[in-house]
Formats: C-alpha cells, structure tokens, sequence
C-alpha cells in the first residue's frame, strides 16, 4: 500500500506507521497503539505478549525498553521496566524481540526509549539494527527536536520512523517544530504528567490535537492516562490514534497474557466503532 | 589572545550539558530561562537576594586559616571557606534564596526540590517559610534514614518530605520523582534545584548563584596573603560548591582548581561515585555529562558514605572543565574522608560535613605535594551536625545507652 517515492529500498517509502493510522481513519474509526515493556514478566512472555497484542487487534505495537531512570513512567511502568532490568534485560534484547515480534505478527513495532542508552549503543548502529530487525522506529521521550540531530540523521539515512511528543504546555512554534520533525505520528501527550491510568482523559488532549492539526498534523495519537474502551472512543472522535500504556501492563501483570488479550480485544473493538457504547 | 572561561551561559559547555528532557517540560525550561534572563538584568534582583545574603544567611561568609590542620598537610597554608556558617548549615542556601526569588517572580506558590544529605532540602523548606511557599521535598529513602535529623528540620519549617522508594532509593531517584512531580504541576510549580546538573538553565544558573562564594574567597584571600593561592579545592557531587568556589578563579591560569570525588571503598572497586574519575560521557537527569553507567547506558548505582556526593551524575560545567584540563577531579574514598573530618575537628574545632571533608581529605595529600610554601583554598561547604550519627557509628563514639536513645 505504501507510495514508492524515493530510490532507495526503504529511503522514501511512506511510513508503515502512518500509513496504517491513515487506514484506520478513513474506515470510520481510528488506530489502536499498545505499549509493552521487553523483558517484562520474562523476555520470552513479554514477545508473546507482544504478539497478542498484534492478534487481538492493536495496530501498532510500542514496545518499551527498560531504562534505571524513566523520569516519564509512572508507577505501573516502573515497576515493570524495574523488574525487566532486575531479570538481566539488555538492549540487544530490545532488538531481538522486535525481530522475533516482527516474525510472528505483521504489525509495525515502534521501540519507545530514553535516550541514553540508544546513546551508548550509538545511534547509527542502533537505526541500523532495529532496521534489520524489522522495527518500524522510535518513540523517544526525553528527546526533544532542539538535540535531535544524529537521530535526525540516521532515521532520515534508514527510513525508520521518529515520533516526538507534543504537550499541550509546548507553543505553537514547538507544535510546529514536533510536526514536523516527526514521522510516523506525533505523539501528542493528553495531559501534564506521566503515564498511568487516570479516570477521565484531560480535555486539553482535544485542544492539543486541534492545535496540533492548525499547524498541519495529519497524524497524532493521543497518550498518557488512557485505560478503557470508552477512553479510546472518546479519544478517536478527534485524534488519529489512542495510545494504551500502563492499563496493558497491568492486565499482564495480574492475569498474563489471557488478561491482556481480553482487554485488547475490548480496547480495539471501540476503535473500530466509534458510535459511543449504548 | 585568551578568551575568558567565565562567560559560558550553557545550554552547553563544549559538548556537555543541553536539554534531554520531556517536552512537557520544555516551556517551564523556558519560562524559568526568560525570567532568570530579566532578573540578572534587574538591579531590584540583585539587590535583593544581597539584602538576604547579607541579614539572612550572614554572607559575607569568612574565612579561616588552620595551621594546626595544615601542619597534617606538609605545612602548607591551608585557608578554609566558612560556607558551613550561614543560616541552614552549608553554601545550599545560597542558590535557595536565587530561585525562591525567581519563583516568586514567576508567581507560582509551590516548590518542589530534592535532597540527598538533605542540605538542598533543609535550605529549600527555610526558603518556603521565609516566602510563605508551599514545599515538597523528595528525598531517597535509604538518604532519609542516614540523614534523620535534616528530615526533621524539613518537617519542622512545614515542608513535605516525600521518601523516595524506587531505584536505588538515593539521591538520582529523588530527582526522577522530583521531575515526574514537575512534569504534572508544572503550572503552579517551580522546580528548586539543587545542584549545577540538570536541564538547561539549571546549570548555568545554579552555578551563577553559587559564584559568590569564589568572588567573596578570592577577595579575602587577596586580602589576607596579598595574592591569589595556589590551588582552590572542593568535595564534587553534582559540583554547586566546587562550581561556586572554582568560577571566580577560571580566568587565574596560575590557580590550580581540584576537584574531589567521593571514591566510596575505593574508586578501583565498584562501590563509589567517582562520576569524572570513573564514568563516560552520557546523559542523566536532562544533560550530557560524564555518568556513571554499564555497557547499555543503564545508571549505575553510586556508593558514598556521604548522602551528598552520592551522586552518578556531575555538572556538565565541570565535565567541560576536565575535558580543557581546566580543574582536575580526584577520587577520595570513604575512610580518608572520615579521618579528616576527625583531623579537622580535633586540630581546630570545626565538625565539617562529611562532604566537604573530601576535601579536606584530598587537600592533605595536595599540600604535601605542593609544600610548605603553597597557599591552599578549600570550601568547607557543610558543617558536620546532621552527620553525627553517621560519624558516631563510623568512630563507635556512642555507647550503647546513646545509640539506643
């Protein structure tokens, strides 16, 4: 489906990502983005986990690597990613899941990450790797456009994907900055916080989005604090795509991965179909 | 034709410092930047935060000269900076009562910091009082059980003292939740940091605030010797003391600037927070910096028995400044520090915090190098009161009855 543009392999192809939140925006309903941490329960039941989320209905998987200081996770995260490193987890093991992920399911595989370790990794051998890995490309966090540019680079060089965060605290000059140099979505951030559960999403998610879209976003994906089906759906009336995070790693952490199936399942059917739930 | 190193304003220094932060955090980066940029330009400012110095903290802070100590030191004159005699204890109040200010130029009503031996805490909670602020205190859990008293202090002025029980429950994860604090409150909220790391303008402007201490200290050394000394010492955590003292001497080639770091059990075992010594570029807490770290870039955890050098991380600032070769940054380990802290107390009577002991401690072998015609100017950066129950287990100075009380 994607538009051959460029003359590399995978220079100048349209994003698989955003090819496919285009998709589900124009059959009426919007993308579904699932978060897991790799290595959480265990390496091996955390691609399975993966995986499920991909067979239950998720359109883009953002796959997480454990980080010691993950200044923008709230607690159900943190003790996931805490656990993850506590088991041994190591970066090429981001790598391997997204291969083995990749394998299984086809779903497009986003590694949402901290900079530091992408950092030490090296950023152009990281790009390399998650591109050989199958991976779509990065979510990053605590990298802002301003210190971005070998990842600007290397992502430009291999065709992979970069989403910046957008928040409704950042002006219109950094909205327009945030668009721009994202690919794939822009990742708009629906309240001032970190991630985590909350009982109703911020209306300055709807104002953000608008925001976003006055300086030309044609994809952003709301996260940060949504849980429920009738969150997503509330959520899709407006953005391209809802990102579920800490409400997935707790189903798998209490009832594995036949818990996060289910939830999955629930969370995907309302972003098929948005008429609200009678 | 020089140029002079006093000028650096961040975001970075050479290829340390910057801002790797969420961009939720971004515009409150900038609104601090902008405001901190007026105030430095506004006379009223500058005549405030003096007036404080001068009638609240007791600044000018003054210096003393020990020769009973430095008799330990190959005979070199050994000149300490009194930081340990303003109000609260140590040179943290000085940046305090910087951002305490801003912050009510900006018009928000509550601080927030985070503390490791609990001096940055201690001095941000009297800041709160004095300004009537709402103050909340992030603080490691293990740094609130070997600093029990400055968690008292904190209650005491009203502040709320949040133990931190993630990670490795120090000094690094009280930032995290400081920031995550931040991140969700940014709007009524300002960020009181303690330290010259951080996101950009923190750097720059902890160390502005700081500088003081080095443009009184050159001053009454000057004034004292009749010239510059030779080499200007301090104990480097995240570096506000050692950046504070250092800075007015940049520009004075013939002042050697040292640097000590806390070497825990040794800075050749894997139990210290030998940041410069040890550590690689990398980032922590929004800058690039030298950083303790493994393979993957995870932190690691640092070991000190002083909760204020127990740090991974260090000011960009001073990573600029080893990387020129400006100052240079030893390790000191636990034991050296802990018997000078006993060395300065028992030749001079003066209980310095176990902090800027490693100084002291670094300054004996300094002196002997440099002999006994050498000046050597050190920041006594704390005083040693919320150590004592540390130190009185360390040196089994308790009996059992005390202990038990």
């Amino acid at each position: 489906m994607s538009t051959e543009t460029g003359t590399g392999s995978t220079t100048g192809t349209t994003s698989t990502v955003e090819a496919t939140i285009a998709r589900r925006r124009s059959e009426g309903g919007g993308a579904l983005i699932g978060y897991l941490p790799v290595g959480f329960p265990t390496l091996t039941e955390s691609i399975d986990a993966a995986v499920a989320l991909a067979q239950n209905g998720v359109d883009v998987i953002e796959l997480g690597l454990p980080y010691t200081d993950p200044v923008m996770d709230g607690p159900v995260i943190q003790a996931a990613t805490q656990q993850a490193l506590a088991n041994g987890f190591r970066l090429r093991h981001g790598i391997e899941a997204v291969a083995a992920i990749t394998a299984q399911v086809n779903v497009p595989v986003l590694v949402m990450t901290y900079w530091n370790p992408i950092m030490q990794y090296g950023v152009d051998r990281f790009a390399d790797d998650l591109l050989a890995a199958g991976g779509a490309g990065l979510i990053t966090p605590d990298l802002i456009p301003d210190d971005a540019a070998a990842w600007v680079g290397a992502s430009t060089r291999t065709g992979l994907d970069r989403v910046f965060l957008a928040a409704p605290s950042s002006s219109d000059a950094r909205l327009r900055q945030a668009v721009d140099a994202s690919r794939g979505f822009v990742y708009a951030a629906s309240t001032m916080g970190i991630t985590g559960a909350r009982g109703d999403v911020d209306s300055a998610a709807r104002v953000l989005v608008d925001r976003l879209r006055a300086v030309g976003s044609t994809s952003a994906c709301v996260g940060l604090g949504i849980s429920t089906p009738e969150q997503v759906r509330e959520i899709l009336a407006y953005a391209d795509g809802a990102i579920v995070g800490s409400a997935l790693v707790k189903a798998l952490s209490d009832g594995g991965v036949p818990a996060l199936a289910v939830l999955t399942r629930d969370l995907a059917a309302s972003a098929r179909d948005l008429r609200p739930a009678v | 034709m020089s140029t002079s190193l006093r000028t650096e304003a961040g975001p970075y220094f050479g290829d340390f410092g910057g801002r790797f932060v969420p961009e939720s955090l971004v515009a409150a980066l900038d609104e601090l930047t902008d405001e901190y940029a007026l105030a430095r330009q506004d006379p009223a400012f500058a005549a405030e935060l003096m007036e404080l110095h001068r009638s609240y903290t007791g600044r000018p802070s003054i210096i003393t000269e020990v020769p009973r100590f430095a008799a330990h030191a190959g005979g070199a004159r050994i000149i300490l900076k009194r930081e340990d005699l303003n109000h609260t204890g140590s040179h943290k109040i000085n940046n305090v009562l910087g951002q305490a200010l801003l912050t009510k130029r900006i018009g928000k009503s509550r601080v927030i910091a985070e503390t490791g031996a609990g001096q940055h805490g201690v001095a941000a909670a009297t800041a709160a009082a004095l300004f009537g602020l709402d103050c909340v205190v992030y603080m490691g859990e293990v740094d609130t059980e070997r600093q029990a008293l400055n968690v008292a202090r904190m209650r005491l002025l009203g502040a709320e003292v949040v133990p931190v029980k993630t990670g490795s429950r120090t000094l690094k994860d009280a930032i995290n939740d400081a920031m995550r604090d931040w991140v969700t409150n940014v709007e009524t909220t300002n960020y009181i940091f303690g330290t010259v790391a951080g996101p950009h303008p923190f750097p720059a402007m902890v160390r502005d605030f700081q500088k003081i201490i080095g443009e009184e200290a050159r001053q009454q050394v000057l004034d004292l010797t009749g010239r510059l000394p030779d080499a200007v010492t301090a104990c480097v955590g995240g570096g506000s003391n050692a950046m504070g003292i250092f800075h007015a001497f940049l520009d004075d080639p013939e002042v050697a600037l040292v640097g000590y770091e806390a070497g825990g059990d040794g800075a050749e075992t894997l139990r210290h927070a030998a940041t410069i010594t040890k550590g690689r570029p990398g980032i922590l807490h929004g800058a690039r910096s030298f950083l303790l770290q493994d393979e993957d870039g995870q932190t690691v955890e640092s070991h000190s028995i002083s909760a204020g050098l127990d740090y991974p991380g260090v000011g960009p600032e001073h990573a600029w400044l080893a990387s020129i070769g400006r100052a240079t940054y030893l390790p000191v380990t636990d034991d050296e520090a802990m018997s000078a802290l006993r060395l300065l107390s028992r030749t001079e009577g003066i209980i310095p915090a176990i902090e800027s002991a490693h100084a002291l401690a670094g300054t004996l072998d300094l002196g002997k190098q440099l002999g006994p015609d050498a000046t050597i100017l050190v920041n006594l950066s704390g005083r040693g009161d919320k150590d004592m129950e540390t130190a009185g287990r360390y040196f089994d100075l308790l009996d059992k009855g005390a202990e038990q009380s």
